[in-house]
């Protein structure tokens, strides 16, 4: 892959930052496959391993009050657009205090106050919803943009390419982010998807752009202009970021040895680790010493442990709850 | 004052009035600017509202069901147009999955005010796939309400209090109504109350309830039957969610005999709900069966004759009743 991102000067608030985000994403995650394999947590969930880089650089470039829609593979999304781990793991864990009132979990955690518009259990099914908040933006007068995060499996969803071409034609403020982590579910992407991707947005008269999802820093650097495009009057951009889920395609996953080498995924681990990317390069340009990243990921340890905590002792909703929010 | 209008007036009016009311406000659909639909029902509200108000899309059903639920959660009271009701079959996941669940899937955290309007009805000579009642399909789903209106005063009403819902809202309108004319309340104020039903008829001896396109057919046998000496009470529930059991039970408990007509199918439709709302609830006071009266469990056909005999009639109405009633 050929991507040369121009890189805006990041200073080392900004990457460090994003280098907390990153390890709380990741412990969430790892958190979530214990809770998963001590049956702890009912139903399975996706986990966003290996693919921290571009939620968190995505959602680093956006303001409080621009939107997001988020996937099946969500939790990265929803925490890195400000969601609090405690409520996020009471929703893993069916409880009245959860994001949904324990009536979403892992797939449907949406958070308005933060512009998080939900996760989605539809492949491609929130693309809509995303490309709806940008004309919404738009009629309303304001500069919010709106950010469509799904899987390279939505590609062979046909509501993408009809929502694509009126965003394209009303120059809606919206960013489809595609994360291709290679993997339509247990296939590999090459096997369901023809031609070029990019190809696709272009066709539309659309900004499309590619970037090491792997790099933080460069997916931030591109997410940053084509943002700051859309919120000025610049119209939609896709931005394909190439990436790789660490895990399964949910937590029960984990015989993958017919779909995927052993090989393959230690190659992404041990050479493409978003975080060890960005602490790297951090220690690399002084902006931190090991002692201040291991200070990151112990604090960032300690609101998952509060979190957590909280999370188990909450109780779960009275079934007299069954039947409310059906109609608002 | 009541004036006369169209049941298309007074859906356009509804319309016009929510959109100069509210500018959260917004339409969009196939042809539904400049064209004003290919019915017209829409004509002359992108003259007064413009462009961006009065949207044009492309056909992308989906897309634009889509766009509507994004809106609709971001602060804007969209009202997405599908020229025919058979095309709900596009927009399902939208709909269904999307629209419906969003509210309840997040605890209460996101609100979907959008409003689908749509057709049904056949005997248009439109065939298979321009002719559907797919009423029941939606109806189904929890967190949709589904508004029927049958004459132009429900179609103003029912659109408005649509417009006005926080929940999303299918409107279904039969294609064959917009020209026929009724009273229409004046004011801006006008709006009806989902989950209320309405007596369009009083009468003694049978309870017919009946939706959309089947009011006036119900009504016309009611037409027929007093001439038999038969009393026929003629009950439009307007709104299948939310459902006012409680009127459809008190009328079949009043006249101890009851049919349900429809224009979906029968099989699983709309018909079996309601005679089964009414077979619980009068139970005790009911003299005979429920009857249901639907559409034919075929695809709508193209010819006449054929077509013809899919959908209920005055005279089978009118048939059933005497047969309830022993006449």
């Amino acid at each position: 892959m050929s991507i040369t991102a121009p890189r805006t000067e990041i200073g080392a608030e900004l990457a460090l930052e994003m280098y907390r985000r990153m390890t709380l994403i990741r412990l969430f995650e790892e958190q979530a496959n214990d809770l998963y394999r001590s049956a702890k947590m009912p139903g399975l969930t996706h986990l966003y391993i290996g693919e921290e880089g571009v939620a968190v650089g995505v959602c680093s470039a956006l303001r409080r009050d621009d939107w997001i829609t988020s996937t099946h593979r969500g939790h990265g999304h929803c925490l890195a657009k400000g969601a609090e781990v405690g409520r996020m793991f009471a929703e893993l864990l069916g409880k009245e205090a959860g994001y949904c009132r324990g009536k979403g979990g892992s797939m449907h955690i949406a958070d308005h106050e933060n512009g998080n518009l939900g996760a989605n259990a539809i492949v491609g099914g929130s693309t809509g919803i995303a490309t709806g908040a940008a004309l919404s933006a738009q009629r309303r007068g304001t500069d919010e943009v709106a950010i469509c995060f799904f899987g390279e499996g939505a590609l062979g969803q046909g509501i993408l390419y009809e929502v694509m071409n009126m965003a394209s034609l009303w120059r809606l403020p919206v960013v489809y982010v595609c994360e291709n982590n290679l993997y339509n579910e247990y296939t590999h992407y090459l096997e369901a998807t023809a031609g070029d991707i990019l190809g696709r947005p272009r066709a539309f008269g659309i900004e499309a752009r590619e970037v090491d999802g792997q790099d933080v820093r460069a997916v931030y650097a591109q997410a940053a202009e084509l943002v700051e495009r859309a919120r000025n009057g610049g119209g939609p951009a896709f931005l394909l970021c190439h990436t790789y889920r660490y895990h399964g395609h949910h937590v029960g996953d984990v015989d993958r040895a017919y779909y995927r080498s052993k090989d393959e995924e230690e190659l992404w681990r041990s050479s493409r680790d978003p975080l060890a990317l960005l602490g790297t390069w951090l220690e690399e340009q002084k902006l931190a010493a090991p002692e201040d990243l291991k200070r990151l990921e112990d604090e960032a340890r300690a609101e998952i442990e509060t979190g957590l905590a909280f999370a188990l002792e909450a109780p779960f909703p009275d079934p007299s709850e069954v039947t409310e929010d059906v109609f608002a | 004052m009541p004036r006369t209008l169209t049941f298309a007036q007074a859906v356009n009016e509804a319309l016009s009035e929510e959109l100069r009311r509210d500018e959260t406000v917004f339409v969009i659909g196939e042809d539904v600017a400049e064209a004003g639909t290919p019915f017209k029902v829409l004509a002359g509200l992108v003259e007064e509202f413009g462009s961006q108000r009065v949207l044009d899309s492309p056909i992308s059903e989906a897309g634009i069901t889509g766009l509507g639920v994004g809106a609709a959660m971001t602060g804007m009271r969209p009202v997405v147009d599908i020229m025919f009701g058979d095309f709900l079959t596009l927009v399902m996941d939208q709909l269904a999955n999307q629209a419906a669940k969003a509210h309840y899937m997040s605890g209460g955290r996101l609100k979907v005010p959008l409003t689908l309007r749509t057709t049904m009805g056949a005997t248009r000579r439109s065939a298979a796939q321009h002719s559907q009642s797919l009423q029941a399909w939606v109806a189904h789903v929890p967190g949709l309400k589904v508004a029927l209106p049958a004459t132009p005063a429900d179609a103003k009403g029912l659109m408005k209090t649509a417009i006005r819902d926080d929940n999303p809202v299918v409107v279904i309108e039969d294609k064959m109504d917009y020209t026929v004319k009724g009273e229409v309340p004046d004011g801006d104020d006008f709006t009806i109350p989902f989950g209320v039903a309405d007596v369009k008829r009083t009468g003694e001896d049978v309870t017919v309830v009946a939706t959309s396109s089947m009011v006036r057919v119900a009504l016309a046998a009611a037409e027929e039957l007093e001439a038999d000496g038969i009393s026929a009470e003629v009950i439009d529930p307007r709104t299948l969610s939310p459902l006012d059991e409680g009127a459809l039970v008190r009328s079949a408990e009043k006249t101890g005999r009851a049919i349900v007509v429809d224009e979906g199918h029968r099989r699983y439709g709309v018909a079996a709900e309601l005679a089964s709302v009414i077979a619980d609830g009068a139970f005790y006071s009911l003299d005979a069966p429920v009857k249901r009266l639907a559409a034919l469990d075929v695809p709508v056909p193209f010819s006449p004759p054929l077509e013809d005999v899919t959908v209920p009639t005055a005279e089978l109405v009118a048939q059933t009743a005497r047969e309830l009633c022993g006449k």
